[in-house]
């Protein structure tokens, strides 16, 4: 097992290092110029000219007049002394940027992934054990609805509705939950609401599926022939073979929910990782871009080696593999 | 000898997209105390079902429409599917060992647990003794190394050895019947012999009446006192073991018995004859005898009449046919 993890670990490093170096080659394809807009702005408020000079002694310091790959080769090793770099833009280093921002996003993340977790595989499980009845058929039609709403489209559409037709809730904005709760709440009710949507509508449909399949397997039958209650056959029998196959889509939805961190701290300001990735793309903020791709991409190889832990641990076959 | 179950006019269909599948239409059968019969027949002809409805376990589309079905003098039909009743009595007075040995146990549940769960549901036992009682289950049953084994996962045992932990579970209550459908089909001939060695060794110290489902009239020979013969979802002949083997008088039982090798015969001594034709689908069946296009020895009345309904044919014979097959063979 631990040879195992070794050897995925290794696997990691070497996809986060191809991402990166594709994301490193392509920041500094796009067209457009970081030191540019960065100077735009430089200018507004100092009424100074952008020079030649000026924007090549810039170049320079940045570093951005060496080749590519001495670039990308400079940055990893300052990576690996901790140093993920400094933002153009936001004249920031990226840690601190990070550090700030990040918290907000898991924050959000986490109550979406939770929230959706549980909330799908209890639909999946209700639906199966009551297939067919209007309880079911309600559910999985609303999870097929749910499926297929673009993040983006629903959030503004919460908006519309609750914050500028009813009022309910505040249009947008984040409030640290420390200082007021109870407006951080309200706060997050539609950006959790428009992310989890997807979440609880994918978990249930494969839950229930899976559910379903492992109702007419052998063991159960076997159960059945025990003598065994329905309840204990569900609870001991079922439940845990059905989740085989939905552990290992989890790591898929936790990748699904950082993607839509992207969109909904945009259309709900949010200041998260999501929000200054966005802007940083806009901005051509080269060294923001990289560092948020390499926390995404970290995080999402590494809930999916969790995911493959919890596999082997839910099913003994491949435990020993 | 008292009889333990009585099946009387059973009947089991299927409502499926294609049509009504009348997978059991209209058997009887019975068996006695300690006695082992067995169930024959092509696959497919609805010997699963049959003993899946005695136990109540048949899923929709599956529906049992008639029959009467007496076990220790009460009829079970009036017992709920999955109720109280049947449920007390499945797994400990009437158990089962399924075909496949491979996917009949839970992958994700040790050995030790599936076999205590029973002991703790129906013998009230504590988890501590109901593990010491099912490592002396797996000892009966021939489970080498009972004691570490128990702690593994079915995917670590053989299939020869997880049909014996089916064994083992099938005997743990003290059971009245066991019904063994088809305990041998996926193991190796080897492995086969001692099963049913094994299983005939226990239902003989238990005093527990065993039914062998079997599509080979060879592997019952042996072991079981008396023989139904199945097809199409109906009993077609049955009696003692011996009478049937010497003295067949339907021609599908003919036909089964001319299409294996005989118990102690020597290798190559006979032709065997498959029977020449595929068995019936079981939608739109003609009221004719559904063995009737398969038939070598089939008369005229045959084509006109309905399908013969079971007719004594001999002490404990019974026979689905209108030929005399005697003297034809
Ligand atoms: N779940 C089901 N749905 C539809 N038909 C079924 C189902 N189970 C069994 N049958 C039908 O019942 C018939 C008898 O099946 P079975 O009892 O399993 O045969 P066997 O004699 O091989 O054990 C088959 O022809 C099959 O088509
Ligand atoms: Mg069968």
């Amino acid at each position: 097992m631990t040879a195992y993890i070794i050897r995925r670990l290794i696997i990691g490093v070497i996809i986060l290092l191809l991402v990166t170096m594709v994301v490193f080659l392509f920041v500094r394809l796009m067209p457009g110029d970081p030191l540019l807009v960065y100077m735009a702005s430089f200018d507004i408020n100092r009424q100074t000219s952008i020079s030649q000079e000026n924007y090549e002694n810039l170049l320079h310091i940045w570093g951005l007049d060496r080749p590519i790959p001495v670039q990308y080769v400079d940055w990893l090793g300052g990576l690996l002394q901790g140093d993920l770099g400094k933002s153009i833009k936001l004249q920031e280093d990226i840690g601190i940027l990070i550090a700030e921002r990040m918290p907000r996003t898991a924050y959000i993340g986490f109550i979406t992934f939770v929230l959706g977790t549980i909330g799908g595989i209890t639909a999946g499980i209700v639906c199966a054990l009551r297939r067919g009845t209007w309880m079911d058929n309600l559910i999985t039609t609303t999870a097929n609805i749910g499926m297929t709403i673009p993040v983006f489209w629903f959030g503004i559409l919460l908006m519309y509705l609750f914050a500028y037709k009813l009022g309910w809730l505040p249009t947008s904005g984040w409030t640290n939950p420390f200082d007021d709760f109870w407006m951080s709440c309200k706060q997050l009710l539609m950006p959790v609401g428009s992310v989890i949507i997807g979440s609880i509508a994918g978990m249930a449909r494969l839950t229930r599926s899976c559910m379903l399949e492992v109702m007419r397997a052998d063991y159960v039958r076997t159960a059945w022939a025990k003598g065994l209650s329905e309840r204990v056959i569900v609870v001991r029998h079922q439940i845990k073979n059905a989740m085989i196959p939905v552990v290992t889509a989890l790591g898929g939805a936790l990748g699904m929910i950082l993607g839509g961190s992207v969109f909904i701290e945009t259309v709900f300001a949010i200041p998260g990782m999501g929000l200054l990735m966005t802007n940083a793309v806009f901005d051509q903020d080269y060294q923001i871009v990289q560092a948020g791709v390499l926390l995404f991409g970290g995080i999402i190889i590494f809930s999916n080696l969790v995911v493959d832990i919890l596999w082997g641990w839910l099913d003994p076959r491949i435990r020993l593999a | 000898m008292s009889v333990v179950l009585d099946v009387e006019n059973l009947k089991t269909y299927f409502h499926t997209e294609y049509g009504l599948v009348k997978a059991v239409d209209g058997i009887s059968f019975n068996i006695n105390q300690g006695e082992i019969i067995g169930l024959v027949g092509e696959s497919g002809c609805g010997k699963s079902v049959s003993i899946l409805s005695v136990m109540q376990l048949i899923l929709t589309p599956g529906e049992i429409i008639e029959g009467k079905i007496t076990f220790e003098g009460k009829d079970l039909r009036q017992f709920e599917a999955n109720g109280p009743e049947m449920r007390a009595i499945r797994g400990s007075k009437m158990t089962m060992i399924f075909q496949e040995p491979m996917t009949s146990l839970n992958p994700v549940l040790t050995i030790r647990r599936q076999m205590t769960e029973i002991l703790e549901l129906h013998l009230d036992m504590d988890r501590a003794s109901a593990g010491e009682r099912a490592v002396e289950l797996l000892r009966m049953v021939g489970v080498p190394d009972a004691a570490s084994r128990i702690d593994d996962y079915p995917h670590q045992f053989s299939g020869g050895m997880r049909q014996r932990v089916m064994i083992a579970m099938a005997i743990s209550c003290n059971p009245m019947i066991i019904f063994a459908d088809e305990p041998t089909t996926a193991v190796d001939v080897t492995t086969q012999a001692q099963l049913l060695e094994l299983m005939k060794d226990l239902v003989t110290r238990l005093n527990t009446a065993l039914i062998i489902v079997t599509h080979n009239l060879g592997v019952v020979a042996r072991y079981a006192q008396r023989i139904y013969v199945m097809y199409a979802g109906r009993i077609v002949e049955s009696g003692p073991s011996e009478e049937i083997f010497d003295d067949p008088q339907h021609p599908y039982t003919i036909g089964l018995l001319n299409s294996v090798p005989r118990l102690g015969e020597k290798h190559g001594t006979r032709k065997l004859v498959p029977i020449y034709g595929v068995p019936p689908n079981l939608i739109n069946m003609p009221p004719t005898c559904a063995f009737l296009p398969r038939c070598t020895y089939k008369t005229a009345q045959c084509e006109k009449e309905p399908w013969p309904a079971l007719r004594s044919a001999g002490d404990n014979r019974y026979l689905s046919c209108y030929v005399d097959v005697r003297g034809k063979q």
